[in-house]
């Protein structure tokens, strides 16, 4: 037996350290390579969120370096210490405010709103500068300002980890070459690795949802990467919302009870509520068996219990849904025709719904194929093959792509909504395979976005979406649309594959035909007369304007498939004008060249220009992609990278007069 | 003889550089290249009672080269015939396997190959033997000698004097071209010819000396017997008189093995004017024997599906009509029961050649 003597002789307060040690992974650190990527999750998130709520479009740089003790280089997958670097071109923040923005738990903007920001996905940046300071003592080192006309502040800061305040080492005016913006610095534990749930792949699908977003990233092996803007507008910003009383928990109610400065409980509901008017207010105080004038503080126990379970079964007006800004389907083609290499974009963007009284939207998307050059590439005849072996199909599976409020979400994939709905919907019926219970194979990419004031996860550690029935089901009518496209184009595709095999199959075997023929013929056989004959012969049999209609090559742009993108070797069709403006290469350097008078890209820059009346083909020649550019990455892996690097992309085929493209197998 | 081979020789070449003819003139006149080849098939054979033959009946099948579906196998079908022009021109002979190796590579700038497996080529030399109507030993293509023979009969291989008496119990491997250019029969002083299943009966009864006892030649072709020994079979059976006695297991199959060496197969229908032996008769295992010869129920093995879906076909066949024969499967059917060879052993090791035989022999006891 204890006593409360005892008991209290062992109560004391908790230091912030404390915390922090016993709960890391339910912040994010809970091993070295997960905590590098939270720390620059927590900084980009904070400089995309700032940048957008300033109206500026978001310049962001990523900076990740080996920290060595000693003097000898490491190699990045060796390394145990980082320090990392972010840069933005945001609204600065305010000097008195710094130290407690980057060495305070728990100080933030955005914590009590009701508005959709990506904040609310970690604990935010003093947690990752707490991380830092406890497994390498360094300081986090920060440098803001404010605009032209102000100083640039430098300052490095720590957390007095008894009290949980900022304790400032340093503090001076400094020059600094960009005229606004924040840098933060951290040097932390970790460790660098490529692959899933790396800090390439966060930063990749973080370009693929937010298009509008222009990021460069320097790996720790010190090369560069752009992620470059391909879409030239800010989302729309999301406005602050009151909570809806179904979304509201018991606890929750009982602390708004106790901080309103309402002097009535039926004023309380109406003003501290969305969507409940004074009259509907009243009216629940009634069916609550409560006086409308009782002081909102006084609404205790039993009577708020009362008064919650009349709040759950009133009728009242699901929530405004302007407080929620989707990425919407251009961003979403544009993000992704730019990162990945395929042949069949789409993007589907749900009405808003409601749960528990949030509302939110759910929007999906597709990217198909393993590019045009892999796709019509007559197959290169490598090794002959043995009986038994068969050309290797690919099983590979599709690769699913989550995000909440535009943020990527790269562990517990399989405990998530996004996924489950994934996993359930028939993509046989859109003639893609999947076997039982398995997600669909093929080179594919599947995105999933939901968008919300709040949106439910399974865990604090807020890396899957709840199961909510309302959430499945508009997931699932995402992917079903995304899904009944992707059908179409499957099928349009296969008539044109089936037509081009027909040709080649015949071309293919004119050649083992005459040869024979010649050999039974003692050699004597004038072979070059006899394949012509039997090429016009083959021709005329696959019906050659037929063929071409087939192969899509009349410019016919895609019927029935709204935001959508097609890529075939002779071109784009579809939304050609988010294609264009896709930069597909961004220069190694910044070249001071106006880029107006770069004659390769043909892409308006900056602002929503119409392009001429679009002829639906865009042609994309020529274009080199330089090394090392974020640009439409290989997530299929399907040629070497070292081929990748100087080959022209998308370069037409050659074409024959009649404008059909020959398949460039050559003949001897 | 060799006259004789070198004239059919050019016949073979002749037909099959045609081939190429075909394709040459309808690429003049701008026509899709296209060969007929009678069908091998159930639908396109009928049964002769009269000769007791099966007979390939005139349905053709047109196999043309530009259409999707059959592209592939005209080229096949090119590839085949210049393979078996090249062994006509350099007059060796040699085996289906090798002839899918010798037509198979990769063709040119892609992963296809002419022929994945052999299943793909075999049809096409069956295809040309009957559209050229060469036989197969015409086209020098041979199977694996898989049989033997012992007994009271002389052959010329090759210049070389074989006599089948004198070989010891294991006899003469018969080779699979048997044609009379390819081997000559000296000699045949035996009564009969008794063609048994397989290869352990046939050692017990060469191992026994059966055939000098009871004055015959023993065949065996290992199972299924292959056509060099149907054929040598039939032509003991024409060129000497003998009467040709079948001995299988009582099974489906093997009253499947008996009717193809009495009136020929479906698949090789063209061929049964030459390799059937109408009057053949079978001399067992037949579903009385257990009864008749106290062969123990345990010794027997149950028919499983496949084997009674198969004996219900067999039924329907017209040329297992007589009521005979009708008796016989039912029978089979009733017991639900199969018996093989072997199963005689229960009683004896020597019950084959010491008893059932000379039993069977003596009753007359056998179906037609
Ligand atoms: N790069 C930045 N530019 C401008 N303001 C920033 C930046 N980083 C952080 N802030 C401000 O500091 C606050 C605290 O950030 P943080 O601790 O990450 O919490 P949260 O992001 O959840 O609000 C933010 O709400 C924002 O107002
Ligand atoms: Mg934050």
């Amino acid at each position: 037996m204890v006593t409360a003597v005892e008991m209290g002789a062992r109560q004391r307060e908790i230091s912030v350290s404390e915390f922090f040690t016993k709960n890391r992974h339910l912040l994010g650190f809970d091993n070295p390579r997960k905590a590098l990527l939270t720390c620059v999750k927590e900084a980009v998130d904070n400089s995309l969120d700032a940048c957008e709520e300033a109206g500026i479009l978001p310049d962001v740089t990523v900076k990740l370096e080996i920290v060595t003790t000693g003097q000898t280089p490491v190699a990045p997958s060796q390394a145990t210490r980082f320090r990392i670097t972010v840069t933005d071109n945001g609204p600065g923040i305010v000097r008195q405010q710094i130290p407690r923005v980057f060495a305070k738990l728990l100080y933030g903007s955005k914590f009590h709103r009701m508005r959709m920001s990506r904040g609310q996905q970690g604990i935010g940046i003093s947690a990752a500068g707490m991380y830092g300071q406890l497994t390498t003592g360094k300081p986090v080192k920060v440098i803001s300002r404010t605009g032209p006309r102000a100083a640039a502040h430098y300052f490095e800061v720590q957390i007095d980890t008894k009290k949980n305040e900022p304790l400032v080492h340093e503090n001076k005016q400094i020059e600094w070459h960009q005229s606004q913006g924040t840098e933060v610095t951290l040097e932390v534990e970790g460790r660098y690795q490529k692959g899933r749930a790396s800090v390439d792949e966060w930063l990749e699908q973080t370009s693929i949802a937010n298009p509008h977003v222009r990021l460069t990233y320097r790996t720790p092996e010190g090369e560069r990467k752009e992620y470059p803007r391909s879409y030239h507008e800010l989302p729309p910003s999301p406005k602050e919302i009151k909570p809806h009383p179904y979304g509201i928990e018991f606890g929750a109610l009982l602390k708004m009870l106790q901080d309103t400065k309402s002097q009535t409980v039926a004023g309380f509901l109406a003003a501290d509520f969305c969507r409940v008017s004074p009259a509907l207010a009243e009216e629940m105080c009634k069916s609550a068996k409560l006086s409308p004038n009782t002081k909102p503080r006084d609404v205790k126990h039993q009577a708020a219990e009362i008064l919650y379970k009349t709040i759950q079964v009133t009728k009242i007006m699901a929530p405004p849904t302007n407080c929620i800004s989707p990425i919407g389907e251009k961003a979403i083609l544009s993000g992704l025709y730019k990162q990945i290499k395929g042949e069949f974009y789409t993007a589907v963007s749900r009405p808003p719904a409601v749960y528990r009284g949030y509302p939110f939207i759910i929007e999906a998307g597709l990217a198909f194929g393993k590019g045009p050059e892999e796709a019509t590439k007559p197959q290169q005849a490598s090794v002959p093959l043995a009986e038994g072996e068969d050309q290797g199909h690919d099983t590979e599976l599709a690769r699913v792509i989550r995000y909440a409020n535009r943020v990527p979400l790269l562990y517990q994939q399989s405990a998530c909504s996004t996924f489950k709905a994934v996993l359930s919907t028939t993509w046989r019926n859109y003639g893609v395979t999947q076997s039982r219970g398995a997600l669909p194979a093929g080179p594919m990419v599947i995105f999933v976005h939901m968008a919300s004031v709040w949106v439910p996860f399974t865990s604090e550690s807020k890396e899957a979406i709840a199961d909510y029935d309302e959430i499945q089901k508009e997931i699932t009518l995402a992917l079903r649309e995304a899904g009944r496209r992707l059908g179409i184009f499957l099928r349009r595709r296969e008539r044109a594959a089936s037509e081009f095999r027909r040709r080649n199959i015949f071309d293919l075997y004119i050649e083992e035909v005459v040869a024979a023929c010649n050999r039974l013929k003692g050699g004597h056989l004038p072979t070059e007369k006899l394949k012509e004959q039997l090429h016009k012969i083959a021709s005329s049999r696959t019906g050659g304007v037929k063929t071409d209609e087939a192969l899509g090559k009349t410019g016919v742009g895609p019927e029935g498939l709204p935001h959508s993108i097609i890529v075939t070797a002779e071109g784009i069709e579809g939304e050609t004008e988010i294609a264009q403006q896709s930069p597909v290469s961004e220069a190694e350097a910044p070249v001071a060249m106006p880029a107006d008078s770069t004659p390769t890209r043909n892409a308006p820059r900056g602002g929503k220009r119409v392009v001429k009346p679009s002829p639906a083909i865009v042609k994309r020649t020529g274009v080199a992609k330089a090394k090392g550019t974020g640009g439409q990455q290989e997530m299929f892996a399907a040629e070497p990278a070292q081929a990748k690097k100087a080959a022209p992309r998308r370069t037409s085929t050659r074409k024959t007069p009649s404008g059909a493209a020959k398949p460039t197998r050559t003949r001897t | 003889m060799a006259q004789a081979k070198a004239k059919k020789n050019g016949i073979v070449a002749k037909k099959l550089v045609g081939m190429a003819d075909v394709v040459i003139a309808a690429a003049q006149r701008a026509k899709d290249p296209t060969f007929e080849i009678p069908m091998r098939a159930l639908s396109n054979v009928s049964f002769n009672p009269r000769k007791g033959l099966i007979e390939m009946g005139d349905k053709k099948q047109a196999r043309s080269f530009f259409n999707v579906g059959m592209a592939k196998k005209f080229m096949q079908t090119m590839l085949v015939a210049d393979a078996l022009a090249e062994l006509q021109q350099a007059d060796l002979t040699t085996s289906l396997r090798e002839i899918y190796y010798r037509t198979k590579h990769t063709i040119q700038d892609s992963h296809e190959n002419t022929f994945d497996t052999q299943d793909e080529s075999d049809p096409i030399i069956e295809d040309l033997e009957v559209s050229l109507v060469a036989l197969r030993e015409e086209l020098h293509v041979r199977a694996e000698n898989s049989g033997s023979i012992v007994g009271p009969v002389v052959f010329g291989d090759d210049g070389d004097r074989v006599d089948c008496a004198k070989l010891g119990k294991g006899g003469y491997s018969v080779p699979s071209i048997v044609e009379p250019e390819y081997l000559e029969i000296r000699r045949c002083t035996a009564d009969f010819l008794l063609l048994v299943e397989k290869g352990t009966q046939w050692n017990r009864l060469s191992e026994d000396k059966f055939w000098r006892r009871y004055n015959c030649v023993l065949l065996t072709g290992n199972g299924q017997p292959p056509r060099g020994v149907r054929r040598l079979a039939r032509r003991l059976h024409e060129e000497y008189k003998l009467p040709v006695y079948v001995l299988v297991d009582n099974d489906p199959w093997g009253y499947y093995i008996y009717s193809v060496v009495k009136q020929g197969s479906i698949n090789l229908a063209f061929e049964s004017q030459r390799m059937a032996i109408p009057k053949a008769k079978f001399i067992g295992l037949s579903s009385a024997d257990p009864e008749r010869y106290e062969l123990p129920r345990n010794v027997g093995i149950k028919l499983n599906e496949k084997d009674i879906t198969r004996a219900k076909e067999l039924l329907n066949y017209q040329w297992f009509q007589k009521p005979a024969w009708q008796q016989e499967i039912k029978r089979m059917l009733t017991s639900g029961l199969k018996y093989e060879l072997d199963a005689l052993a229960n009683k004896d090791f020597q019950y084959l050649t010491k008893k059932y035989l000379p039993r069977k022999l003596k009753e007359k006891d056998w179906l037609d």
